[in-house]
């Protein structure tokens, strides 16, 4: 006979080996992009035809490039978690599972320091 | 008496199978669920895209000539477009998601009625925003 509680058995077993931290994060990343998105589609889908000399200008305001960098990162953020969601709930696999989550890690990592290393040059000048 | 192996396995073979997803018709919230999961990998694979934009912009005019011929073919159009679309799809659908996080709209007809609201208004707020890029400041036009 174990000695073991039914709930210690349970604990650490979820999929993701961890709690609702996952759902939290997603979901105030989820509000916070709401705002961001409608000032991306308005300012930065505009933009995308523009000669060189408008994107610059357009970034060069610090509203912008602090506007800019918030939604690269805090999307990117909420990029990671729902990919890891998918990634859990389709990839049987526990090795792959594993590879996949750490090229979702570093895409992520990779997207946002080029980015944000860009939008630094661009401000920087 | 024993099949003989030979008709037990034809046998096997057309036995009724549970259904897969190709058999059932597709009601709305299905569909929007599925979508919502689709256009968040496109987005994701967007991010490429905006990173791309963003270093062309950083490394001067040449760089930059590059990003804006091949996203002004038809083939980066469409891309583009898609791109538009898939974020203005996640991001209604997204706010639909946190109304019923928050425990509205979960009734069957409601549900029903806010996804295709969705779908309708995705297309609308992408097409208004890409009329918006080739009309506004600095757009094609220019």
């Amino acid at each position: 006979m174990s000695l073991e509680t039914p709930l210690h058995k349970a604990q650490g077993m979820g999929s993701a080996h961890s709690g609702v931290g996952p759902f939290w994060k997603q979901r105030i990343s989820a509000v916070a992009l709401v705002p961001l998105t409608l000032w991306f589609a308005i300012s930065v889908l505009g933009l995308v035809g523009a000669p060189l000399a408008a994107v610059l200008t357009f970034l060069f305001n610090p509203v912008n490039a602090v506007l800019m960098a918030s939604f690269l990162l805090i999307g990117l953020f909420h990029m990671t978690i729902g990919l890891q969601e998918i990634i859990l709930d389709y990839v049987p696999n526990q090795g792959f599972k594993f590879f996949l989550i750490l090229v979702n890690y570093t895409f992520a990592i990779a997207v946002a320091a080029a980015s944000i290393f860009s939008l630094l040059r661009i401000v920087g000048t | 008496m024993a099949e003989l192996p030979q008709k037990q396995a034809q046998r096997l073979a057309h036995r009724p199978l549970s259904p897969f997803v190709t058999i059932f018709r597709w009601p709305v919230t299905m569909a929007t669920s599925i979508i919502h999961r689709i256009t968040g990998v496109a987005l994701a694979a967007g991010t490429l895209l905006l990173a791309w934009w963003l270093i062309a912009a950083s490394n001067g005019l040449e760089s930059y000539a590059l990003f804006t011929d091949v996203t002004a073919g038809l083939p980066g159009q469409l891309v583009l477009f898609g791109f538009t679309w898939a974020l203005t799809f996640h991001a209604a659908n997204g706010i639909r998601h946190l109304a019923w996080d928050l425990g509205y709209g979960f009734a069957l007809p409601t549900a029903n009625k806010t996804g295709i609201l969705v779908f309708v208004l995705s297309f609308l707020l992408a097409i208004g925003f890409f009329v918006l890029a080739w009309s506004g400041y600095g757009g094609y036009y220019q």
